[in-house]
């Protein structure tokens, strides 16, 4: 039987465009405030989560460089990738390390600063995700990937966009009140159809956008957590894989480790899908929200517009949805994007979401994807 | 983007130039670089084979925020291919306007150049797609 696994502290930035603040600086921001926020002053080891540092800041190393830049060098401190996902696996292994008994308190850290590449470097960097020899070669990007997936599944479930458009324009509303988020203010579906072509069908604000920032969580264990006044959720994490490139998949319109990890992470969790009471989905673009919300088994095929027409995503709905903006509003600053979700299903279920705050909100769960859906993890947080 | 490297671009050129493949002795999948082990049924037996020069268009978008390297062709058209074999493929869809498309449509293999490495000058070649003329 493994240790149980407690957030005990989270730190986020301000996701933002910050010309005067660079990535070591946006990690180190992150990192005091959550070890502020748990009352710790010292790990056992961390782990950073990035997927662009390498090629928009050509800079690796992050473990040891965010150890020195906290004053904690000597610690055991370790960089890893997947994708956009990195910073759910900088989680992972982090919450591995403690189920093991082999940490007390772990610091986990995303991060990545996408404004220090131009809009065509951001996007070639983006095809680190996928296979380069093949799909980056020809110079097909994530969002005509995306583009693709998006006009086979219209055509399969004769939806029209703006059924599947309404999911920005959610994500919008509930960033307004949330004081980290890159665009607190609300959007009209017709702003959304309107806005320009990045690869049709996909329209610009069906997307994200250039996005910098940094979030961490301190892990601990049952005993550490104990000794801590801080607020605390206990977080359960699965995770599983895929091939990189969907249309080698036998069907591009579904993913099976985002069912696979939500069915790891509730099994061990001991929940049921009704149990979740908040969610926090991975809308990279309005179609991957979609079609993780179906294969995650929270909305039919061919029916999670549906949850959006009747409200069901919304603060006041059954299964409030991206409770600060989501990718979209909140802001989707790449390798530090799945803290940010994982903190603030945090910020919810320890009642400090401010006028966000859903009521009920004992249990949440992330989806965090690396690609389209090659890496999926799914992470449960509950009240303790 | 990547830069053009020699030997890293030409040891992929026989998939590239020619739609030459890998399929899977034992349940038929088909990797385009020589694979080890199959991804689907972890068989290791494999026959080389030229896949199909013509298919269906089963899906296509236009790039129009470009990656680096691609500036000066956007937009252009990538689509999502089904060969006569089944194999499905990504490609650029090539001498036509995105208005000239329909799902379902009849394509097939060109080859062409994909891209050139400004500073090097060394050009790339691939397989594109063209409507069935």
């Amino acid at each position: 039987m493994s240790n149980k696994v407690y957030v005990a502290g989270v730190g986020l930035t301000k996701v933002d465009e910050h010309w005067w603040t660079s990535l070591e600086y946006l990690m180190t921001e992150a990192s005091l405030k959550a070890l502020d926020d748990a009352g710790v002053n010292k790990v056992d080891s961390i782990y950073v989560g990035s997927m662009l540092s390498p090629v928009l800041q050509e800079q690796g190393h992050l473990g040891a460089l965010l150890a020195e830049e906290l004053g904690l060098s000597s610690v055991p401190a370790i960089g890893v990738e997947a994708a956009s996902a990195s910073g759910a696996a900088a989680v992972y292994a982090g919450a591995r390390e403690i189920e093991s008994g082999r940490a007390n308190a772990v610091l986990v850290v995303g991060v990545d600063k996408m404004s220090d590449g131009l809009a065509e470097e951001v996007t070639a960097a983006m095809m680190i995700g996928e296979r380069q020899e093949y799909v980056g070669f020809i110079g097909a990007t994530f969002y005509s990937l995306n583009a693709l997936i998006y006009r086979l599944y219209m055509d399969k479930y004769n939806i029209d966009q703006e059924k599947i458009a309404l999911f920005p324009v959610l994500c919008h509303e509930h960033a307004v009140n949330a004081p980290h988020a890159q665009y607190p203010f609300k959007i009209k579906l017709e702003t959304v159809l309107n806005s320009p072509y990045v690869a049709e069908p996909l329209r610009r604000f069906e997307t994200t956008a250039i996005a910098d920032g940094a979030a961490a969580l301190v892990l601990v264990n049952e005993e550490t957590g104990k000794k801590l006044d801080s607020p605390k959720t206990e977080l359960v994490i699965e995770a599983a894989t895929d091939y990189l490139t969907p249309f080698q998949r036998e069907d591009p319109l579904w993913f099976p480790a985002v069912q696979l990890s939500t069915s790891k992470a509730l099994e061990r969790a001991k929940l049921g899908r009704q149990d979740i009471k908040i969610l926090e989905t991975f809308d990279a673009t309005s179609i991957m929200a979609i079609l993780s919300l179906e294969s995650s088994g929270f909305s039919e095929r061919g029916k999670a517009w549906r949850l959006l027409e009747k409200g069901e995503l919304s603060l006041s709905g059954s299964l409030p949805c991206n409770t600060f903006g989501g990718l979209k509003a909140r802001g989707h600053p790449i390798g530090a994007t799945s803290v940010y979700q994982i903190a603030e299903l945090h910020l919810q279920i320890t009642r400090r979401a401010g006028k966000n705050q859903v009521d009920n909100a004992v249990a949440g769960l992330a989806q965090s994807l690396g690609g389209i859906a090659s890496t999926a993890f799914t992470t449960i947080l509950r009240e303790v | 983007m990547f830069k053009i490297k020699v030997p890293r671009y030409w040891r992929h050129k026989d998939f590239r130039y020619r739609l030459n493949a890998w399929k899977c002795n034992h349940c038929g999948e088909t990797h385009f670089f020589k694979p080890l082990i199959c991804r689907k049924c972890r068989s290791r037996e494999f026959i080389q084979v030229s896949l199909p020069e013509t298919g269906k268009l089963l899906a296509y978008t236009v790039v129009r925020s470009p990656p680096e390297g691609f500036e000066l062709q956007s937009p252009y058209i990538i689509g999502f291919i089904e060969l006569d074999d089944g194999t499905r493929i990504l490609g650029q869809v090539t001498d036509c306007q995105p208005e000239e498309l329909k799902q379902g449509m009849r394509v097939e293999a060109t080859f062409r150049r994909i891209r050139e490495d400004e500073e090097d000058k060394i050009i790339a070649y691939c397989y594109k797609f063209r409507p069935v003329i």
